[in-house]
């Protein structure tokens, strides 16, 4: 780890500002992925600005019946809150699938989808990593890549993305709200936030850099109903608990989203198109992995997917119905 | 030298347990100082004022390259960086003793540190940084640059094993004709098994404190044996051992890693003489994993000839397995078969291959972890094709005496552990019937296996004294790692001089301390708890002397052999007096007694083991290949049982350990760079709580006058043994299909799947 400086930002105007003026600053919120990071020497800011206490935890109704939650609240208290249980069961189940009590207790939402690839070559800083030293060769390419990605991988890069509750959001069709470094607010899907990997894996979301996660925000929750609307998550993992995923799926009515397939969460646009025009799940599970690639150890993904993920859809409608 | 006869003819307060402290489950004495953060690790000792200073801080630097040599190394930065202290390599290390040929668990012999130019494996520590914080030191350690000559590793095991040779100084064991029994066997099991380089993942990483006053070396360090530690550390700083003091109170797990010592405790003690300061140097998770030493992978193929009704007829067991470019240690996976069933054709040995791999050494269970993960899962197999329960055709093939060497057994109640573990678990329910039973999306499996491992005792001495006050403390420089040894020595001394439990100090983890082998091959309890039942057998007779001969004592000329020792009070008849009394009297300053054990000649006349039998339900998904085991218990046989709470732990972890053997741990090797690819615990999976369901260990009455004075016997490793096996055996019986390389994780058990079509 290298010496760096830091500071406590004292609202979410200031701390845009901050990284918009000091070279070579990052974002701090829990930290339970930043910290590892920098010990390892894998990232080396040599500023830190802590947003950690902004006020931006709190988790709140929106007009049309969606909710807000603030980018500061922890992944234990979004999954806790009696409304995200009630009507966004698939986003409980999800968090409560990542990490385990201690990390969600630190762990922000803000920071777990900006969580970087667990790629084990990307942590071994002795071996190549194109998007830990742009140019040096992909490690993992040739290498044990049985974690790797099934879609939408390039030459440069396999890696997956990691969060299991960024793949709830994906399938709630979330949004998220920034604050730009110039001191602007946008937002935009959360399917747009992450890249895929291409030529350049180094650079994983398409925020500015110094941009300011503040918000997400869900759509009101589908009803559940006889054509589905029951939500289910399913993660498969080596081990029962605290193990990332093999893959996860997420399943909200018509909708489906895959965890640890791609450089992003990855909404699987192909089945959904199958499932409204008909499809059974099987088929239409089969139309989204036709566009998977198997990069060497990990086309038990494929064989994984296409045998879960109809089961899944199967369990939503079910759910769905009986709700 | 004694026999086991003498053991066997004299009685002992262990043996007679008058007081009840043998056996009880007395709470760990050093729980709650762990649990609390207040029992001070190596890393944390505070520093007495004689050590001149505050600690300085080590950092080492791990070669990135499996093989080939360090072409430069460019220093000048780090040592430039604010705090450094010292930065060193091979260039500029103190001079060490030289490291020997070939090094053996049990010899004491010199481990220099940074030696040369060479990279012999991948981790392998290339500098050190020593600064005034840690954090310093870790930043300066990162600028240190190092430019490798790096030659393609030999490190893909499974593309040489063919290399493999016989270990040095073995051979295989052939009893009977096995090529011809197993030609002409009727029905035969001929299968190869893999087991992957394992890791121990001990919670505390290896770290030593070193501080020296004047020419003595004081050293805090995390080991499992204090005596070979302090020769062999005293040998590569080439002073007398004596001019070593080697502490190691408190350990957060040893499993077999710490049975030898690292870098740590060299650079430590090093940098600390040449600062003039103590010094800390502590191995991160990452350097754990490859710069320490790992349990070695394995390539097992088991053959198996019987009669249609069961009768094994011809065994064999060949194991390849590797260990580093310069070491020997072979993981005995076949061994342990040599003792376990009756066949009259039997085959068994092992091949070496040395590869540029990291240091291949102990891990839990040496020998006997792996093989089981074959030969009993060889078993299941054969039973099926015999359609025989598992368990009666181990019973059909119970020897009567060891199968290999036609010794006798000191005693053998494994087939007493399978029938009431079956009988406890309900393994009447289990039918042979492939995924007979579901429960939602899981599919219920049972499956059982035998465990064996050996039981050894050592050289050991230990002494005792009694002080005005009553209390004993017990002297030996023993470890405990995790195990409970304070806790039993506490109970045996209670038990011996017939003190209260609260009355009993325990010091132990100090080589100034009378010498004991320390903690490993699960010898430890029988071992330090011998030498000090016999160095409480001495202070005994010495209280007895001096009672009968002091007037003032109600016990005064009384016949000494007739003392009895309770509640901290010494009686004849009805004469009696505190033991403190007479202490404070005749020995205010107290009274010690020296105790040792030793081997008895004739040990080796018997065949002498710990068994066990376990029966373990697991669920499978069969739709996603994730396996979660439900229902495990174990039943053992491993002679008197000193503390039914710390043996039952000890069982219990093992249990678990081969839940983790058989689904999640192993070390992936990448062979293009010899590395390991999960270097921290993220990575290499063992089991968490939620993996585990219900689990229970149940202990056999046993005595085993064969193995010492006590009959006691270890229990650290017998809990693994075979446990994975029986994991295994249940996935079979929920699904139908045999993963033959651990672990047998998701994507492996779905491609078998798929293989059948299911
Ligand atoms: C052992 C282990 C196991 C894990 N297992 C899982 C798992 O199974 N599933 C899973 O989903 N996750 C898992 N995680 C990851 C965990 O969820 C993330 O570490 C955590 O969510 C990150 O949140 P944080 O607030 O601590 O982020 P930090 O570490 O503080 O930050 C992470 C990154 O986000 C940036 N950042 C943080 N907040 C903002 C913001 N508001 N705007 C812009 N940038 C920001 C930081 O600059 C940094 O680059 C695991 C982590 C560990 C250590
Ligand atoms: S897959 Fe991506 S993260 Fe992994 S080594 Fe290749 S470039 Fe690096």
């Amino acid at each position: 780890m290298r010496p760096f400086t830091y500071e406590r930002a004292t609202s979410a105007e200031a701390a845009v500002k901050a990284a918009a003026e000091t070279p070579n600053a990052k974002f701090i919120a829990g930290g339970t992925n930043l910290l590892d990071l920098m010990k390892l020497e894998i990232e080396h800011p040599a500023h830190l600005i802590d947003v950690g206490r902004l006020p931006l935890a709190g988790i709140e109704d929106t007009p049309d019946g969606g909710l807000r939650i603030g980018s500061m609240a922890t992944n234990s208290h979004v999954a806790a809150d009696a409304r995200v249980r009630a009507r966004y069961p698939v986003l409980t189940h999800a968090i409560v699938a990542g990490g385990s009590g201690q990390l969600r207790n630190k762990a922000t939402t803000g920071g777990n989808l900006l969580q970087r690839t667990r790629c084990a070559y990307f942590y071994d800083t002795t071996k190549p990593c194109n998007k830990r030293a742009p140019g040096s060769g992909c490690g993992a390419l040739e290498g044990l890549n049985r974690n790797s990605a099934i879609f939408g991988a390039s030459h440069a890069c396999i890696a997956t993305h990691p969060s299991d509750m960024a793949v709830a959001l994906a399938v709630l069709d979330a949004t998220v709200e920034t604050l730009s470094p110039s001191g602007q607010a946008r937002s935009f899907a959360v399917t747009d936030l992450h890249r895929l990997p291409g030529e350049t894996p180094d650079v994983e979301t398409h925020l500015i850099p110094g941009e300011l996660i503040t918000a997400i925000v869900l759509p009101p929750a589908p009803a559940p109903s006889e054509e589905g609307g029951g939500q289910v998550y399913r993660k498969v993992r080596d081990r029962a608990s605290y193990a990332a995923g093999l893959v996860s799926v997420a399943v909200v009515g018509g909708k489906v989203a895959f965890g640890a397939v791609a450089h992003k969460p990855w909404r699987a646009a192909q089945a959904e198109a199958a499932l409204a025009s008909g499809a059974s799940p099987a088929e239409a599970i089969a139309a989204e992995l036709a566009q998977a690639s198997n990069n060497g150890r990990n086309g038990f993904k494929i064989s994984l997917i296409s045998r879960l993920a109809p089961v899944v859809i199967k369990e939503a409608r079910k759910a769905g119905r009986s709700a | 030298m004694s026999s086991v006869a003498d053991w066997e003819a004299a009685s002992n307060p262990v043996k007679e347990n008058r007081a009840g402290n043998i056996g009880k489950a007395v709470d760990r004495y050093e729980g709650p100082l762990k649990v609390t953060g207040t029992a001070p690790y190596a890393f944390e000792v505070e520093l007495p004022p004689s050590a001149s200073g505050p600690p300085l801080y080590g950092v080492m630097v791990s070669a990135a390259i499996a093989s080939g040599r360090i072409a430069a190394i460019e220093t000048a930065q780090a040592e430039a960086s604010p705090g450094v202290r010292l930065v060193w390599t091979h260039l500029n290390v103190p001079e060490q003793g030289p490291r020997p040929e070939r090094y053996d668990f049990f010899t004491p012999s010199p481990r220099p540190a940074l030696q040369s130019d060479r990279v012999y494996f991948f981790g392998q520590q290339v500098a050190v940084v020593v600064a005034d914080t840690f954090e310093n030191a870790n930043a300066a350690a990162a600028m240190v640059k190092v430019t490798y000559e790096a030659d393609a590793p030999m490190a893909d095991f499974h593309a040489v094993r063919d290399q493999g040779v016989q270990p040095p100084g073995e051979q295989d064991t052939e009893i009977g004709d096995f090529a011809a029994a197993f030609a002409a066997a009727p029905v035969t099991i001929d299968d190869v098994w893999r087991t992957p380089l394992q890791n121990h993942c001990q919670m505390e990483p290896c770290a030593t404190t070193a501080w020296w006053d004047g020419d003595k070396l004081t050293v805090n360090t995390s080991v499992q044996m204090v005596r070979f530690a302090q020769n062999s550390l005293a040998e590569t700083l080439m002073i007398p051992s004596k001019s070593v003091r080697l502490l190691t109170r408190y350990i957060g797990g040893g499993f077999g890693g710490k049975g030898s010592f690292y870098e740590d405790l060299v650079l430590a003690s090093l940098a600390a003489r040449e600062l003039g300061q103590p010094v800390k140097v502590a191995f991160s998770r990452q350097q754990m994993m490859h710069g320490t030493v790992h349990r070695p992978a394995t390539e097992q193929r088991v053959r198996l000839g019987a009669t249609p009704d069961g009768k094994l007829t011809a065994m064999s067991i060949m194991t390849v397995t590797h260990c580093d470019s310069r070491g020997n240690f072979t993981e005995h996976a076949s061994n342990f078969a040599r003792s376990l069933y009756a066949a009259p054709n039997r085959l068994t040995g092992h091949r070496l291959v040395r590869m540029d791999l990291p240091v291949a050494s102990a891990m839990r269970a040496p020998g006997e972890a792996s093989g089981t993960l074959s030969l009993e899962v060889a078993m299941d197999e054969l039973a099926e094709k015999l359609g025989i329960d598992p368990m009666e055709l181990r019973i059909l093939n119970e020897p009567e005496t060891d199968p290999e060497t036609g010794k006798p057994f000191s005693i053998r109640q494994l087939v007493r552990c399978m029938r009431e573990g079956a009988q406890i678990f309900g393994w009447d329910r289990r039918t042979p019937k492939i995924g007979a039973v579901k429960n939602g999306r899981w599919t219920i499996g049972l499956g059982m296996a035998a465990a064996i491992r050996g039981n050894m005792l050592l050289p050991a001495k230990c002494s005792f004294t009694v002080d005005a006050e009553g209390v004993i403390t017990v002297k030996q420089g023993m470890t405990d790692i995790g195990t409970g040894t304070y806790t039993v020595l506490a109970q045996i001394a209670a038990e011996t001089l017939g003190v209260p439990l609260g009355d009993v100090r325990v010091e132990i983890g100090d080589s100034e301390l009378p010498p004991a082998p320390g903690s490993g091959g699960q010898f430890g309890a029988a071992t330090a708890g011998s030498a000090a039942l016999d160095a409480g057998m001495n202070l005994r007779k010495a209280i007895a002397e001096i009672a009968v001969a002091d007037p003032a004592s109600p016990l005064y000329g009384g016949p000494s052999q007739d003392i009895t020792f309770q509640d901290g009070v010494i009686a004849i008849a009805n004469r009696s007096e505190r033991l403190a009394d007479l202490i404070r009297r005749n020995r205010p300053e107290g009274l010690v007694a020296e105790g040792e054990i030793r081997p008895a000649a004739d040990a080796r006349n018997w065949s002498q083991h710990t068994y066990g039998a376990h029966f373990v339900e697991v669920a499978v998904d069969t739709v996603t290949g994730e396996v979660r085991t439900r229902r495990m218990l174990g039943v053992f046989a491993a002679g008197r049982i000193l503390n039914w709470k710390t043996a039952r732990s000890q069982l219990t972890g093992g249990m678990i350990w081969g839940v983790g053997s058989a689904l999640t741990e192993g070390n992936a090797v990448d062979p293009r760079h010899g590395s390991l690819i999960n270097q921290d615990l993220a990575g290499y999976l063992v089991p968490v709580q939620a993996d585990i369901g219900e689990l229970d260990a149940i202990m056999l009455d046993e005595v085993d006058d064969k193995a010492n004075p006590m009959g006691i016997k270890g229990v650290g490793e017998l809990g693994i043994s075979g446990a994975g096996a029986a994991v295994a055996n249940a996935i079979y019986n929920a699904c139908g299909v045999r993963v033959r390389d651990y672990p047998i994780t998701p994507d492996k058990l779905l491609a078998a799947l798929e293989a059948k079509g299911l």
